[in-house]
């Protein structure tokens, strides 16, 4: 049967039909619906969302030891949070098949760089696998799974943006169960003290070499022939958007990208004047040819290093007189909090009370926009509550009144917890809060250890934030409902002020969890709105100004009763439930 | 090389933009053809613009479509129409729906979003949308009214469309979104 499949969908299919037993992750756009789909085969793959990408990597190895073909997925920016076990997994081997998927984002369509994790498979040696589209996902992790266990080595397989998410037609196969190897304890592979590492290293050089006379045969690598003249190498996504650029080219289509078969692709050169190399983001196909001295190519002097590629981009790019973008001038829409979001109220509070915050990875990172601009900082996972540490230590104890760390709950599990015990350790007075939605919001509402259930669909343990904190001898650690403006208000203040470290924790679930909760939208009464704009500063995309610069409220947007910040903030209150509905 | 047909869908998170590309992708598939679709997820669906690109034909190899590359841009709010114009082919059409959706942080809707759109494309078609969907039973089958104004513009058969909606929407739905479907290929009819 041929279907559309996304390649997340396609990675997901491929672990049903390839025999794969174990599949971990963490959500992170543009991954994140790899494992989303694993789980429809839960009834023969076990899957599972770990807290962070470190756990997942390392749930996964554990896997593979065991004897069962596993993946581990993660975007790019999460293979740095796993690159510890990654740098050395590499020398220990897999046992069962042992496939890491990175999802990279060339463009920055939700991440904060635009990291190209090619280069993870050329750092931690170990072969990397670039399939073009859905089908070839499916087919190629396949190609992963028998490269890993022929070579006992880890293998790096790297999707983009444009191809996890990217719908292509896919044919269908069935299951193919394949047996768990039996675990046969070897501590000169799996311990690596230094006496066995020192070992191993020259063992993966070897391995290595192996590989890449394996790549130089491989299908996965393949010459498409096509006018004499022009020659074209290129691997993944970019191969799509090069077939576009140049319809009748020859080209040398790379799917087992490193060990970087250079033979083959010196051979190819050599028949063509000048080969065009189209790679999104870095040089990293380029970078090996011209180390081995191929010159007669054409790559990035010409292709863009920032953004994501297009067949246009492309073509424009080697282009004598490309014709110029003709773009009309439109006022921004960028992403905004929901109507009914129970973040709101942090950042209206803290920008009220003229506090800033060092914030984190999340829906929350959308605080930044006007009116609420309650945002300083925000890098990577987990950050926030360091940087702020790191602020007041700089500063001085007086600054951590006026400077927050603000942090979700799955983040705040992610690689938030060590920066709280760290925050008490070393006698901060930080306050942290966390926006507890009670799940992962931002990737489209995936489980984590503080929501009480598994990706599975089981009931378990709800990680207590505040039981946490004291344990770790922060003794003001409390809770405020996100809805209640003037409690979230009380409870900033009184932490702020407090010399020693604590925790707030805003509760209010995610509001686009529970569609049932939402009611009848509330309405501005005309005659006695000032027009005094008190509302329009919650940034609340479902409050607008009307033609005499008072307060509408978009019945398509409001949530209704349950959220009110609007009218709470009213100051003659003329904001309210309908009276109909209020009847009722 | 047999042509490959781009259309290209712009509109606000929330609108259904997504259903309305993939049940095009479907019809194209069933008609045994090879399709691509792409969009974008995560950050940018939380109330922002949001882009959906469609490609069918004999054999397609990218998923996205350039600039001056869309045969068919379809847009469900009217800004987004003019944002992505840009991507029109020379002698491409244009569907709008004439709804103003004023972007968060800014106090009213911007004027000259019609005469930007016309004068990029004159023969542009402006259509209520919101109204059709209220008046095939429910606001938010927008997406539907869409999908059949700018059926009438591509080589598949009223049949073939009713299917792939029949196949794609919730079971209660399915009058609705026929009628929605219905209400839109009349008004998109030149």
């Amino acid at each position: 049967m041929r279907v559309l499949l996304s390649g997340n969908e396609a990675v997901a299919r491929g672990c049903y039909e390839h025999g794969v037993k174990v599949a971990t992750a963490y959500p992170g756009t543009p991954s994140t619906e790899i494992l989303e789909n694993v789980v429809k085969y839960k009834d023969d793959v076990y899957c599972q969302w770990s807290p962070n990408e470190k756990v997942a990597f390392e749930v996964a190895m554990g896997a593979s030891f065991g004897g069962v073909r596993t993946i581990t997925a993660m975007k790019h920016v999460g293979l740095n949070v796993a690159a510890d076990p990654l740098m050395t997994s590499t020398s220990v081997g897999g046992d069962g098949g042992f496939v890491i998927v990175t999802a990279d984002d060339p463009g920055m369509h939700s991440s904060q760089n635009e990291q190209d994790n090619r280069y993870y498979a050329k750092f931690a040696k170990i072969p990397l696998v670039e399939p073009a589209d859905s089908q070839e996902v499916k087919d190629y992790l396949g190609a992963a799974f028998e490269i890993s266990e022929r070579f006992g080595t880890p293998v790096l397989f790297r999707l983009t943006t444009r191809i996890s998410h990217a719908k292509t037609p896919v044919e269908l196969g069935e299951r193919t169960e394949v047996a768990r190897k039996e675990y046969v304890k070897d501590t000169s592979r799996r311990v690596v003290i230094p006496a066995h590492a020192r070992r191993l290293h020259v063992a993966v050089e070897k391995r290595l070499e192996e590989i890449r006379r394996f790549a130089e045969d491989s299908p996965l690598n393949r010459i498409e022939e096509g006018d004499p003249a022009v020659g074209v190498i290129s691997s993944g996504i970019a191969y799509e958007y090069a077939r576009d650029a140049f319809p009748t080219a020859t080209f040398l289509k790379l799917g087992l990208s490193f060990p970087f078969p250079i033979d083959l692709a010196r051979e190819f050169c050599s028949r063509f004047e000048t080969v065009y190399i189209v790679e999104e983001n870095e040089p990293f196909i380029e970078e090996h040819l011209r180390i081995a001295g191929i010159t007669n190519v054409i790559g990035k002097e010409k292709i863009p290093v920032c953004g994501e590629l297009n067949q246009g981009i492309v073509r424009d790019s080697v282009a004598k007189n490309p014709a110029p973008s003709d773009r009309a001038q439109v006022p921004p829409r960028p992403p905004v909090l929901c109507p009914g979001c129970p973040h709101r109220s942090t950042f209206f509070t803290l920008n009220r009370m003229n506090i800033g915050s060092t914030s984190d990875i999340g829906c929350y990172t959308l605080g930044v926009m006007p009116p609420l601009e309650g945002l300083d900082t925000c890098i990577c996972m987990g950050a926030s509550i360091g940087n702020a540490l790191g602020f007041e230590k700089a500063i001085g104890k007086e600054f951590a009144k006026k400077m927050v760390a603000v942090i979700g709950d799955s983040t705040f599990v992610h690689s938030g917890m060590t920066g709280l015990a760290d925050v008490a350790y070393n006698k901060g007075a930080t306050t942290v809060i966390i926006l507890d939605n009670s799940i992962t919001a931002m990737t489209g509402h995936q489980e984590h250890p503080g929501t009480g259930v598994t990706l599975m669909g089981e009931p378990t343990i709800k990680l207590d934030y505040i039981a946490l904190a004291k344990s770790m001898g922060i003794e003001d650690a409390r809770k405020v409902d996100a809805y209640d403006l003037e409690a979230v208000k009380a409870a900033i203040g009184e932490t702020t002020e407090n010399p020693e470290a604590s925790l707030l924790v805003v509760e209010g679930p995610c509001v686009l969890m529970d569609r049932k909760s939402w009611g009848p939208a509330l309405e501005v009464n005309a005659e006695d709105c000032t027009a005094c704009g008190m509302c329009l500063r919650l940034g609340c995309p479902a409050i607008s100004k009307d033609d005499e610069g008072k307060a509408a409220i978009n019945p398509l947007f409001c949530v209704g009763e349950l959220c009110s910040m609007c009218a709470q903030v009213c100051p003659v209150k003329c904001i309210s439930v309908p009276v109909e509905a209020a009847a009722s | 090389m047999d042509k490959v047909t781009n259309v290209f869908i712009s509109g606000v998170g929330g609108q259904g933009i997504l259903l309305a590309s993939e049940v095009l992708s479907e019809v194209a598939l069933a008609r045994g053809l090879d399709v691509k679709k792409s969009e974008v997820h995560g950050m940018a669906q939380r109330g922002g613009s949001v882009v959906s690109h469609v490609r069918f034909g004999e054999k397609v190899y990218s998923p996205v479509i350039a600039e001056r590359e869309a045969d068919l841009l379809v847009s469900f709010e009217k800004m987004e129409g003019l944002r992505w114009i840009h991507f029109l082919a020379p002698g491409g059409t244009v569907i709008v729906n004439s709804q103003e959706i004023v972007p968060s942080g800014m106090e009213a809707y911007p004027d000259g979003m019609d005469e930007g759109i016309r004068e990029r494309q004159p023969d542009a078609l402006l259509l209520d949308a919101l109204g059709l969907a209220r008046e095939a039973g429910n606001a938010r089958s927008v997406n539907v009214v869409m999908l059949g104004a700018f059926s009438n513009y591509l080589e598949f058969s009223e049949d073939e469309w009713t299917k792939a909606i029949e196949a794609r929407v919730p079971p209660k739905t399915i009058d609705v979104n026929l009628k929605a479907f219905r209400l839109g290929r009349e008004a998109g009819r030149r």
